[in-house]
């Protein structure tokens, strides 16, 4: 028997650090390089996991012991239009790439993570959404075009007219029907570098619903920050930031701003301490004392000093807010930590959310972080977005308290299961696969297997996290 | 105990220390991959692969192999070792090949597959057990010393390659214990499952040499440093 390359194995982890896997790691630059990994993985009876920049918080992109196809070098920008604003990419084009390559010319990109690192692809697998996505919808919704490989090795061209089933299950596949080699996506004409920037602060979910509402149909970004230690008449207090876009001819000059070094994020806070450090000083604050005291601090000055403060961001400044302290994350470590996000349509949410900020300070496990956001529906098989709210929160792991804050996760199921709400692979650590159906219908489950059947029959494509939820559903 | 390897793979987990780190592994909630001659079934949580340590032509896929079907390793425990009854006037070497054989080769077949891939993966545990046999060069058991005084010296090197990148490479080195293999050892024996429990609390806790029971990391210092004329005296 031959042996898979021992030189590639690699210890590949989740973005949240809560789960560090083994895998043999190919980094293919042709789609002939896919071809050939898939040939081995059938050669060794492995499977193969698709993997962007692997900044899904949970095992979205993991692999153990298997094949962990890794698309980041395929990574050329293969067409730009700057007078229609269309971009043709390989793969592993990212976020950050695109939009520094077409700022210049006036174009953002309609939708971008909080992260600039992550890849179209992996953009597309998990159909991304922003702070907008109750104005402009998912990442999916400006993807005008993409080629897709098959394990079969066939390359099937999707858009909306050709192939239009697989063009909608794809995006949001997660990775599970085949591996994108091209990706066509539309951008946004912006007229500056600038946004324009409120802050409110909010008391209550309360405030928080009613100012979202009131600012919903004029404003073109909504996100609002929550502090999750907040109880009692206080649940939901927290900061809602909107953005606009500036209108043409507001930025008196939008060829300085447009241009990337001016969207450099600043590396230093205050102007002096510097960024690449901070998480060091931040980690003495990753427990339930300290957050509970940043949290009030940031509460505090958002009702106070920054309210309604109407002041000008980059955009970068504005969309990339988890690069803004570079290797914040790493504050959290050992343990990691998950998100967990649900869905809620907006008859439900705000009940929903207040109960489930009250279960987890019940249970004495409550987020560092809430992130709060408006959504609408879109026309993708596999989609979690529905018509209403998403609430994002930030759990602490630690050597004891994983199996705790697994069962709070039930919990929050429940409630979320009650509210008719919804859950986003590319954040998951916690679904349990009895509770898939009960939020995507049976039918959408049934039709997604049943062309994952068809177009990878050896079910050669599988990550930790369809082995976790849909296998036991497949069989 | 509750232990934080996930994952573990026992060479020699059909009798003495071997089995009983593996089922207080499996009894902690760890899977299991038990490898002996004598495949058998040690419960829940364990799965039996049959292998004999100096078939060494299969180990590299059966490592694999393992692997994949445990989903990853967080710990390798080689615990495989024969010690067969040598006369004090006996010089067999076919009993003497057979120790260098499971003891030496096997152990080094099998490590070197966890070193390489701990190695790269920046993670893992590995213990060997070697024993307090091998720390001396005593009149009793040349070979079987000779072949624990090559692990120790094997998994220290390991230990100076391994540790810098994260990999924890542990050498424990029992005195008798109630183990098939000191069967017709007469006096004090610790308990199979006493040491066993002080194994893995080891694997857990220290990288380095461990004795047990630990009290003869102090006698041995001792008799680590004892002039060759004394060890001539001893009978033991």
């Amino acid at each position: 028997m031959t042996l898979l390359p021992k030189d590639h194995i690699e210890t590949v982890s989740a973005w949240g650090m809560n789960t560090h896997t083994t895998g043999y790691v190919f980094r293919p630059t042709t789609i002939d390089g896919i071809k050939d990994a898939f040939a081995l993985a059938r050669e060794h009876n492995r499977t193969v996991a698709l993997r962007g920049s692997g900044c899904s918080y949970g095992d979205a992109s993991l692999g153990s012991e298997n094949i962990v196809l890794d698309i980041t070098r395929m990574n050329r920008i293969l067409s730009w239009d700057p007078v229609k604003g269309i971009a043709e990419c390989e793969p592993g084009v990212t976020i950050k790439q695109l939009w520094q390559y077409t700022l210049g010319d006036g174009w953002w990109p309609y939708v971008v993570s909080g992260t600039m690192f992550p890849t179209l692809a992996g953009a597309a697998a998990m159909n991304i959404h922003g702070k907008n996505n109750f104005r402009v919808g998912t990442i999916g919704d400006h993807i005008l075009e993409f080629d897709l490989l098959l394990t079969s090795g066939e390359l099937r061209t999707c858009n909306r007219e050709q192939n239009a089933e697989l063009f909608h299950a794809a995006i949001g596949g997660f990775g599970m029907l085949g591996v994108f080699t091209r990706i066509k996506i539309e951008l946004k004409k912006v007229y500056s570098g600038h946004l324009r920037v409120t802050p409110i602060g909010v008391k209550s979910w309360r405030e928080m619903f009613a100012q979202f509402e009131k600012h919903l149909p004029d404003s073109d970004y909504l996100v609002g920050w929550i502090d999750c230690f907040g109880a009692g008449a206080q649940n939901g207090r927290g900061q809602i930031h909107r953005a606009d876009y500036l209108k043409q001819g507001e930025d008196p000059i939008p060829a300085q701003t447009l241009k990337v070094d001016h969207q450099e994020l600043p590396d230093t806070l205050f102007g002096l301490l510097p960024k690449s450090i901070m998480h060091k000083f931040i980690r003495p604050f990753t427990n339930n004392l300290g957050m509970r005291l940043i949290n009030f601090l940031k509460y505090l000055s958002s009702v106070t000093v920054t309210d309604g403060k109407v002041h000008d961001v980059t955009h970068a400044g504005f969309a990339f807010l988890l690069d803004y302290v570079p290797g914040w994350k790493y504050a959290y470590l050992p343990g990691g930590l998950i998100q967990y996000q649900s869905f809620i349509p907006k008859a439900h949410a705000e009940k929903c959310f207040a109960d489930q900020l009250t279960l987890c300070q019940q249970r004495g496990i409550v987020p560092y972080l809430g992130v709060f956001k408006r959504h609408r529906t879109d026309p993708f098989l596999m989609t979690h977005s529905v018509d209403g709210y998403s609430l994002a929160l930030d759990f602490k792991l630690t050597k004891n308290n994983r199996a705790k804050v697994w069962a709070l996760a039930a919990e929050l199921d429940a409630l979320v299961k009650a509210a008719g709400g919804r859950f986003y692979f590319a954040k998951d650590s916690t679904l349990h696969p009895s509770r898939l159906q009960e939020y995507l219908a049976e039918e959408r489950v049934q039709r997604f297997l049943t062309l994952k059947r068809e177009l990878d029959p050896e079910n050669l494509l599988q990550t930790d996290l369809y082995r976790r939820i849909f296998a036991p559903t497949a069989k | 105990m509750a232990t934080r390897f996930q994952r573990a793979l026992v060479v020699g987990a059909s009798s003495g220390i071997g089995r009983a780190v593996a089922q207080q592994l499996a009894a902690s909630g760890c899977q299991v991959a038990c490898v002996a001659r004598r495949a058998e079934s040690l419960g829940e949580g364990t799965r039996c692969y049959s292998h004999d340590v100096t078939h060494y032509a299969e180990i590299p896929a059966l490592f694999q192999q393992i692997c994949q079907d445990l989903g990853g390793l967080d710990l390798i425990v080689f615990a495989a070792g024969v010690m067969p009854a040598v006369g004090p006037d006996e010089f067999d070497f076919a009993k003497d090949q057979q120790m260098v054989e499971v003891n030496i080769s096997g152990a080094t077949a099998w490590l070197n597959e966890a070193a390489q891939r701990f190695g790269t993966a920046g993670l893992g545990t590995i213990v060997g057990i070697g024993s307090v046999a091998g720390d001396r060069g005593r009149a009793p058991k040349p070979v079987y010393g000779a072949t624990k005084a090559y692990l120790d010296c094997y998994l220290e090197s390991l230990r100076n390659r391994l540790g810098p990148k994260g990999v924890k490479v542990v050498t424990i080195k029992p005195g008798p214990t109630d183990t098939p293999m000191a069967v017709d050892h007469v006096g004090k024996k610790t308990p199979v499952d006493e040491a066993a429990r002080q194994i893995l609390a080891a694997a857990e806790t220290s990288g380095g040499i461990v004795y047990v029971p630990g009290i003869l990391k102090h006698v041995f210092a001792i008799i680590r440093a004892l002039p060759s004329p004394i060890m001539q005296k001893l009978k033991k």
